[in-house]
């Protein structure tokens, strides 16, 4: 759901349906930010939603200008990827509700498509179809597809319907590794793809893809802005709240669910098409249950239900995992950071956060100090990061001589005491979060920062437990007021 | 008739191991009507406990106690580390969202699955650890009765699993705490008016649960060998299936479509081939969800509205 850009006036004789008109309007006023932020916050709710589309896009459409490289090209266009497949998600589990959790499947459906209509794969030569032809074809397979797989959603309700998409994405990877080895390549996938190629153009460097992902993204984005406000928009949201009311209001309810299913499918086949045509090839574990975490991640992380918000959560998402793959350095840069930001952000006075940054900056160098004098070997160990992150902090985290074992008993105890600070109230949660910090900067150091494809799985798992008890709407969605019976 | 009595024997015991973690995923369903996803990792967890006893314990050439001695302790520390992480999950992660819209414990639980796994990939490294098995426990002896034979781990795995299910089942219905149990499923605050401690229920609940898991997971170590951190998601799935076969919420229901999913995947393995034993084990349950959603057992539900 989008923020209602303008704030309801309060009637003056209080709320008079009942207490949940006064909870909306007290959450409203909640979700608004006090100061010159709550100033800036309505002001860019004032700007209409297209003007803020091209201004976004036209920023996007300016990075590869400023010299992107390889690197940063590949992370943007697999951002890209992800914020169409949150987007997607978003229709079927967002805003109908259903949760899908074979979606990922539909990416593999449009992925597998594309790569047997466009390569040498079908027949002796092979098929290959230009992408105006291509990319229909694969959109409408889609759409039947998940038709198909929608039609449980008319019978089957909540836990039932996850169970058979659940089973549908998983056949399809079995399908895929398994059947027709000749035809759909077993496990050695489908290599050899054509580029993405109409009228005599081909489509081959990946700057090309990211700008033809970035207009998809846009269009598919502003195609879904005006779904969402239209009859069919409603009608979902209707469904998702309760279906046995819409039914009522004589909405069609099955027929919107499937609708949903089709919409999702549609988007995630196309992004499929566009991943097939970049990478070349298609092997099945693209398409496993990792990658589906991953897309549910983006989307609960930015909000269900809201277009923006799934967009910039599958950036995010992308943008701040892939960056641990870069370089230790880098994704110490972006751990210290985010451990910044949040101390930032949910601790207040002013004070009371520099008594903790200060408290934890002291613990350290005295922990350090101790255990050197106690065991040399229990310093020994460099810190994983590099750069001038190693330097400030060789004195002030200890990592031993065997940095494995002990990083490894340090992260179970770090989770232990993350619960212990999520569970404990009022002051002792702060006394508690001060040697979290410090013992994550150690683990971090320790263990993490050398396993950064585990690391950034683990964080991956931690978004969805995280953002699903302390903020299901995500960092943008609108809390939803439960009406109380 | 001799490769089908094996194979059935064979399919019983993959069955009986599947049972005891659908049984589980059956009882959390039905008190909490949450899908824990996070179940077949308590099976991995299960499975690791019990590597990590057997090489505690000098590893499996060179034991320094006696085998049934090891064996109790492995089944015990798998049991209880997995039935106090089972309880842990449910007090840090699913109460606070009990009365939250489905969803949000679902994608939670996923993202638990997720951290599990990958937990122990960071804490035990993704290399295959294996039981060796047969150094400690003779694969060849045990009953034959003509050409059919079930070596000493599967007779062991039958009975223990049997004894298990019937003493939950004893549990269940016969003890203060089944009844208890039965009232926060049947109705959670009309339980809690009647002065049943919901949370302290639904946290016995989710400790047998997740012990059964555990249980099994070392009995999948003793028997297929061979333990990594993703062993528990295809378990976890199978055993979902397993559960909804037999009718999920329902305990004889979990065990007997725990059986039919092994006996099943047991002959399509012997007789078609091994490829398509997952396929076809998901057309099964795809099939029964979409022609009697409520399972074998299950009792079909009303929509209260």
């Amino acid at each position: 759901m989008t923020v209602d850009p303008q704030p309801v006036e309060p009637d003056p004789a209080g709320p008079r349906v009942g207490a949940d008109e006064w909870v909306a309007r007290q959450m409203h006023r909640r979700e608004q930010l006090p100061g010159w932020l709550g100033e800036a916050q309505r002001l860019v709710g004032r700007v209409g939603w297209w003007p803020r589309l091209a201004i976004a896009a036209l920023v996007a459409a300016a990075l590869p200008a400023l010299g992107l490289g390889g690197f940063q090209l590949q992370v943007g266009i697999n951002a890209l990827l992800l914020a169409l497949l949150a987007l997607g998600l978003n229709v079927t589990v967002g805003w109908a509700g259903l949760l899908d959790l074979g979606y990922v499947a539909f990416f593999g459906f449009g992925a597998y498509g594309f790569a047997l209509l466009s390569s040498g794969q079908l027949g002796a030569a092979g098929i290959h179809l230009p992408a105006y032809l291509s990319l229909p074809i694969v959109m409408v397979g889609a759409a039947i597809l998940g038709l198909l797989v929608g039609l449980p959603s008319r019978r089957l309700i909540g836990d039932y319907l996850a169970i058979v998409t659940l089973f549908f994405g998983e056949a399809f990877l079995e399908f895929t590794t398994n059947v027709a080895p000749g035809t759909l390549g077993g496990a050695n996938g489908i290599v050899g793809i054509d580029p993405i190629q109409a009228f005599g153009h081909q489509l081959t460097s990946n700057a090309g893809y990211f700008y033809l992902l970035l207009v998809l993204l846009v269009v598919t984005m502003a195609a879904l802005k005006l779904l969402d406000s239209s009859r069919t928009g409603r009608a979902w949201r209707a469904v998702r709240e309760d279906p046995l009311a819409a039914a009522a209001m004589t909405i069609p309810v099955n027929r919107v669910k499937l609708m949903a299913f089709a919409f999702g499918a549609v988007i995630a086949a196309l992004a499929g098409t566009v991943f097939a045509a970049q990478q070349i090839s298609v092997f099945p574990p693209d398409f496993n249950t990792a990658y589906l975490i991953l897309i549910y991640a983006g989307l609960i992380l930015g909000g269900a239900g809201s277009i923006s918000g799934a967009v910039l959560g599958g950036l995010v998402v992308v943008i701040t995992l892939d960056g641990f793959l870069r370089s230790p350095t880098e994704a110490g840069y972006i751990f210290y950071g985010l451990i910044l930001v949040a101390l930032l952000v949910k601790l207040r006075p002013w004070l009371k956060l520099g008594i903790v940054l200060a408290v934890t900056i002291g613990l350290g160098f005295a922990a350090h100090a101790i255990a050197g004098a106690i065991s040399p070997s229990a310093i020994a160990g460099g810190p994983q990061s590099g750069g001038w992150i190693a330097s400030a902090v060789r004195d002030w985290v200890i990592v031993p001589a065997s940095p494995k074992t002990a990083g490894n008993i340090g992260f179970v105890v770090l989770v232990c005491l993350l619960i212990a600070v999520v569970q404990a109230r009022g002051r002792w949660r702060t006394v508690l979060l001060v040697p979290a910090i410090y013992l994550a900067a150690c683990v971090w150091e320790a263990r993490l920062a050398a396993e950064p494809s585990i690391t950034r799985q683990i964080l991956i798992g931690v978004i969805l437990i995280v953002m699903m008890n302390s903020r299901p709407q995500g960092l943008l969605g609108s809390r939803r007021v439960e009406v109380v019976t | 008739m001799d490769f089908f009595v094996q194979e059935l024997v064979n399919g019983v015991t993959t069955g009986a191991l599947y049972a005891l973690v659908a049984l589980g995923f059956s009882m959390v369903y039905g008190v909490l009507k949450l899908l824990n996803f996070a179940h077949g990792d308590l099976y991995m967890v299960g499975a690791f406990v019990g590597y990590f006893v057997i090489q505690w314990f000098g590893g499996p050439s060179a034991l320094t106690i006696p085998v049934p001695l090891l064996l109790v302790i492995m089944f015990v520390l798998a049991a209880g580390l997995g039935g106090g992480l089972g309880v842990a999950i449910e007090r840090f992660a699913y109460r606070p969202l009990r009365d939250a819209p489905r969803i949000a414990p679902l994608i939670t639980a996923i993202g638990i699955s997720f951290f599990l796994e990958n937990a122990a990939l960071l804490l035990f490294g993704g290399q295959t650890r294996v039981y060796n098995t047969p150094d400690f426990i003779s694969l060849s002896s045990g009953i034959s009765i003509g050409p059919v034979t079930i070596d000493d781990v599967q007779i062991m795995v039958i009975v223990l699993g049997a004894a298990l299910m019937v003493g939950l089942q004893l549990l269940v219905n016969r003890t203060r705490l089944g009844r208890q149990m039965r009232a926060v499923a049947g109705d959670r605050e009309a339980a809690e008016m009647l002065g049943i401690s919901v949370n302290f229920t639904i946290a016995a609940t989710f400790f047998l649960g997740s012990a059964l898991a555990g249980v099994a997971g070392v009995m999948a170590g003793l028997m297929f060998n061979q333990v990594t951190n993703v062993i528990g998601f295809l378990v976890g799935l199978k055993a979902f299936t397993a559960a909804v076969v037999g009718g999920i919420g329902s305990i004889p229901g979990a065990m007997l479509g725990g059986l039919l999913i092994g006996v099943a995947e047991s002959f399509i393995t012997g007789y078609l081939s091994s490829t398509y034993t997952n396929l076809v084990v998901f057309g099964i349950l795809i099939a029964v969800m979409l022609l009697r959603p409520s399972g074998l057992l299950g009792r079909a539900q009303l929509q209260k509205v």
